[in-house]
Parts: C-alpha cells; structure tokens; sequence
C-alpha cells in the first residue's frame, strides 16, 4: 500500500511537474499541494490519464488558517473506484483571489463549490451558478471563516407588534465561555480574589 | 402542498401555454424533510428542477470546532437520523486513526454489528416511506413496527433509541447488555419472513412498477462524475462497496455479497436496498457468531473512561476520569479523510486536528448531498408526481445534507 501510493505521487508530479508543489503521503494518504494556476490541467490529468483514473470528485472544501499568507486551503478529495485508490489534491487562495471550478471536470463540484463560497467565501472562477447553498436567503458573512464568531452576528425572532421576523444583534444571557486548554497556568488568570491583585 | 407562484401564461381560451414556476416543499410530506424545490414547468413535465437546501443548516461543522473530541460524537447521530450509528462510526474511525490506536476485537465486532442493524432501520425507513410516497401505505405501518424492535437494540446498548452516541474514539460506550446477542439472534430469525412480506406487497405491485421503473435513470458514467456513491450508485451497476474495496474493523472478515442494479432507475434503486438489507442480515449472523469476549474500548484511559468500580479506590482513575471530561485528549497534528459505507452511500470525515484538544476543521461528506444535486439532471423531462418518487428513491436526509 505504501510504496505503491509513493509510486503514484511520483507519477503524478513527473505527469504534471509546473503544477505539483510538492507531495506526501501520510497515514496511508497521498496529498499533492497544487499551484492554482495549473489546476484544471493537473485535474484533467488525474482524471483522463488510464494510469490515475480519478473519475469521482468524493469531496471539496474549505479550511481555513488565518496566520497564513493565503489563507485559505481547498482540498480535493478523489476517488479512483478501478485501483482503489484514493488522493487529496490542496491548493490555497486568499479572500480576492478566485480558484479555477473543476465543474466542468466533475460536476459534483457544482454544489461542494457552492458550499464552500457559502461558508469560507472562496471564489471559484468558472462555476455557473456560485450562490449561497447552506446559509439563510439575504445572510451576511462566510460562517466557517476562524474569525467568525461561533454565536453569529443576528439572531431571528418573531416579532408579535409588527407580525413578522426580524433580525436583531445576538444577545447572550450567559457571555461565551472559551476554555484555554493549552496551558494549565495561564488559563487561570480570573480566579476569585484576583480583582484584588490586578487594581492597579 | 406545491402551490403555483409565477403564472406567466395568459387566462383565458387560446392563450398560449408557458412554463411555469412551482415551489415544491418546504413542507411537503414527499420532500422528505425541509426540501424546497423551485420547478420550471411546462404544463405537467418537469424543465428544471432547483433545489434549496440548507433549510435545516445548523452550523455542526463550526461547533464541532468549539467542542472536544469526544463531545463532537453526539452531532453525528443528529446529521443523518435515521442512520446515527454508522456516522459516528466514521468519526470515531478518523480520530483513531490520527491517534494511532485500533480498538480491541469485542469492540469491532459490536460497531460491526450495530452499523449494519443502523443499515436495516435507515433502509427500512427508506423504503417503507418511498412507498407512501407514490402511495402504498401498508409497507410503513408494517416496516415501522420492525424498526421500533430494531430500535429496542439500539437503546438496550446505548440507552437511546435513535441519538444513540454509541461508537466512540477508541471502541464502544459500554458493553452489550447481558442476553442483547440472544435477542438479535431470534429477531434474526424472524426478518426474513418480514422481508419475504414486504417484498409480496411492492416488488411486483403493478402500481409500484408503474411508478418507478424506468424513472430516473442513472447512467453508471454519469453516476460516477456525480459523486454517487452507496445502493444508489451499486443500482447503476457498479459493484462498488467500502465494505469491500476499503474495508474497515472486521469487514473484512465478513462474508457477504454486493447486490449491484443493472438499469439505474428508481425501480432499481428500491431492488439494491431490499437486497442489501438480506445481506446485512448475513454480516449481524456473523457478527452474533464469532464475537469475542473481551473489553470493549482500548484500555488506555487517557483516551477512553475507566470504569466506574476503579474510580472509588484509585486516585489515578479518578484523575483520569476528571481531565477527560473536562480537557478531552490532545489529538497529534495531522488530517485524515476517513470514509465509511453509511446506508445512503460514502460517509467522509475529512478531520483535521491540531494538536489541541479541539478538531481544528471537521468536514462531513454527506452522500446525500451528492445525489440530490443530479436532481435536476434526473427530474428533466419527468412528470411532476416523478420527481416524488425520485426524490423517494435517493433516500435524502436533510440532516446530513444541510448539517
């Protein structure tokens, strides 16, 4: 299993070498970090090439990692049921720049391309039909982006004087709690008593 | 029910006729859930079909990233509801495998077990209620009643009939209830006859025939460009089944046939479940067979709870016991796209983990979204009433499509 996905990852680089940056396999996955100029091509590769054979988009998403340059990654995941192989493809985008679609290649991509624009605001260049998917008619904001609050920006109610729904600012009875984990002793810094320590 | 919202023709004799727009659901007993359908009708056939989704989006992706490990189990049995176990059981398979551990054998064998009595109530409730649909009421009253005992199992071993948060990172919950393997054993014995029943009233059925066959046809090339996956996928004549192809815990063990379709219609559809249900009686047989003794979840309880009689005399249990409730276990960096045969087709978890304590990205590949986006594709040129028993035929669930 594992040579033979080492052995895929190198024929895919030598099949298409201006777009792989680079590959790995981890965990018995292979990943290729693609350069998004040459997408398309090394899509069409990987799926019109007998020797890769990926006929099925399984799945495309979003991450995202907001220290980084470019922000955001696109992750493909394909399936090739004839080898039984599986591969994830990643490219990375910002906010403004746009991915090429691969609609034309799978059209399953069609909705997963919705979904990520939806949640991330990736713009994808070429899908016919990029509209929101998951969120609200007339919702503002792209909700799985880090810095995107857990609790939103509105809540909905019905309002009984005027008849209808209305959109107002979150009001939390209970503020958020976010526990730090990481460390032990810096977690606690508002233990009762503290006020005491840190007037001033 | 579909009330007509744009009437674009003229009234009156002579006018010409135009399409015309429909909404289809949101609440509409055939939409399967909170469905909403946008039709471009000419007259009675279908122009275009444009599914609304996300009716029923709860942000599980965002608040699994807010949650522990082992507090994210609990959203898996609320994404697909009529199949809770199998989806945790994809969940629990990504996070053991970026934690490197494999469960004891007990503990396959039980999520074997219980993923394939998840596989019969998901298809039971499918078929039963595709057949309301185009309008046969007798398979529900009778499927339902299997389902409850079906459920009965569910809730004897996690203590919920259907959220049952079961399958864990590292095994199962707890151990079967002494005498549980008796009681699927002579249910199993009953099924058939069941099936057997169930069959006599829609295999045959001049109507049901009438109403699905050659409806909504799937080629097997286009199925696959699709992303279908599952019964709707085998029913295009692929033989292709994570079971088999990329088996996980003691699949590979199990001996069992892949029913595969040949015409790719709705009619075939309804075959493959039928089918798959006979054959995942095989898998329970087997499993109540073979199943060893042993512990049920890997006995490292930095991972998995240890037990209750431990925690009053070892002070370290309790310590155990007291961070993994509250810190959870710190997942090694990595990612992972972990794939399961869920009823309805491949269930993914593509897991990314941090380090931390918290998923950092946890995207959930919903097979139902795949085959409700070829709707439009396979509701063209259809009558409006076949676009029911299509929808009927894809087994869509909106809490795995929305999440």
């Amino acid at each position: 299993m594992t040579s033979t996905l080492a052995s895929l990852g190198e024929d895919i680089a030598a099949a298409c070498p201006q777009a792989v940056l680079s590959w790995g396999e981890r965990l018995g996955e292979l990943r290729i970090d693609a350069r998004r100029e040459h997408l398309l091509a090394l899509m069409r590769t990987l799926r019109d090439d007998p020797r890769f054979a990926f006929v099925q988009l399984m799945d495309l998403c979003g991450v995202d990692w907001p220290e980084r340059p470019e922000r955001f990654e696109v992750v493909y995941n394909l399936l090739a049921p004839v080898p039984n192989r599986r591969v994830r493809v990643v490219t990375t985008t910002d906010e403004a720049t746009p991915v090429p679609s691969v609609v034309e290649i799978w059209p399953a991509a069609g909705w997963f391309e919705r979904e990520a624009w939806d949640l991330f605001g990736i713009v994808f260049e070429g899908n016919p039909d990029l509209r929101r998917i998951l969120t609200d008619y007339g919702f503002e904001g792209h909700p799985l982006r880090k810095d995107f609050p857990l609790t939103g920006h509105v809540e909905l109610r019905y309002d009984e004087e005027t008849k209808r729904l209305v959109y107002e600012p979150v009001k939390l009875a209970q503020d958020f709690r976010n526990f730090d984990f990481l460390s032990p002793w810096e977690g606690m810094t508002t233990l009762p008593g503290d006020e005491k320590v840190y007037r001033g | 029910m579909a009330e007509v919202v744009i009437g674009a023709g003229e009234t009156g004799p002579g006018a010409a006729i135009r399409t015309h727009t429909m909404n289809f659901g949101p609440q509409h007993p055939a939409a399967h859930g909170v469905l909403r359908m946008v039709l471009e009708m000419d007259g009675e056939v279908v122009e275009r079909a444009d599914p609304h989704i996300g009716l029923l989006h709860r942000g599980t992706e965002k608040l699994i990233e807010y949650k522990t490990y082992m507090q994210a189990v609990p959203y898996f049995d609320r994404l697909d509801y009529v199949s809770p176990m199998c989806q945790e059981h994809a969940f629990a398979l990504a996070v053991e495998k970026l934690l490197g551990i494999t469960p004891p054998p007990r503990a396959q064998y039980i999520r074997v077990l219980f993923a394939e009595i998840t596989r019969i109530l998901n298809h039971l409730l499918n078929i039963t209620t595709y057949g309301l649909d185009v309008g046969a009421i007798t398979p529900a009253l009778w499927g339902f009643e299997e389902r409850e005992k079906l459920m009965e199992f569910h809730e004897a071993a996690s203590g919920a009939r259907l959220h049952a948060n079961y399958f864990r990172p590292g095994g199962v919950a707890k151990d079967l209830p002494a005498g549980l393997t008796d009681r699927i054993a002579a249910w199993c014995d009953t099924f058939p006859k069941f099936l057997d029943d169930l069959e006599g009233l829609l295999t045959e059925n001049r109507i049901w025939k009438q109403r699905t066959v050659d409806i909504g046809v799937m080629p097997l090339e286009e199925a696959l460009a699709w992303g279908w996956s599952g019964p709707c996928l085998r029913a295009s004549g692929a033989a292709w089944d994570l079971r088999k192809a990329q088996p996980y815990d003691v699949y590979a063990e199990m001996d069992f046939d892949i029913p595969v379709g040949r015409n790719g219609d709705c009619y075939d559809r309804y075959l493959v479940r039928m089918a798959e249900m006979r054959e995942s009686l095989k898998i329970i047989r087997q499993c109540l067979a073979r199943m060893p003794d042993g512990p049920v979840k890997v006995q490292d309880h930095k991972i998995t709870p240890p037990s209750r009689a431990e925690m009053k005399t070892s002070m370290e249990a309790l310590i155990h016991h007291f961070k993994l409730y509250t810190e959870g276990y710190h997942v090694p960096a990595g990612e992972t796209y972990t794939v399961v045969e869920a009823p309805k087709g491949e269930f993914g978890v593509y897991l990314i983990a941090d380090g931390t304590n918290r998923p950092y990205r946890c995207k959930i590949r919903a097979p139902g979204f795949a085959h409700l986006q070829a709707m439009d594709r396979l509701a063209k040129g259809h009558m409006l009433a076949d676009t029911v028993a299509i929808i009927g035929s894809l087994d869509i669930v909106f809490g795995e499509i929305d999440r």
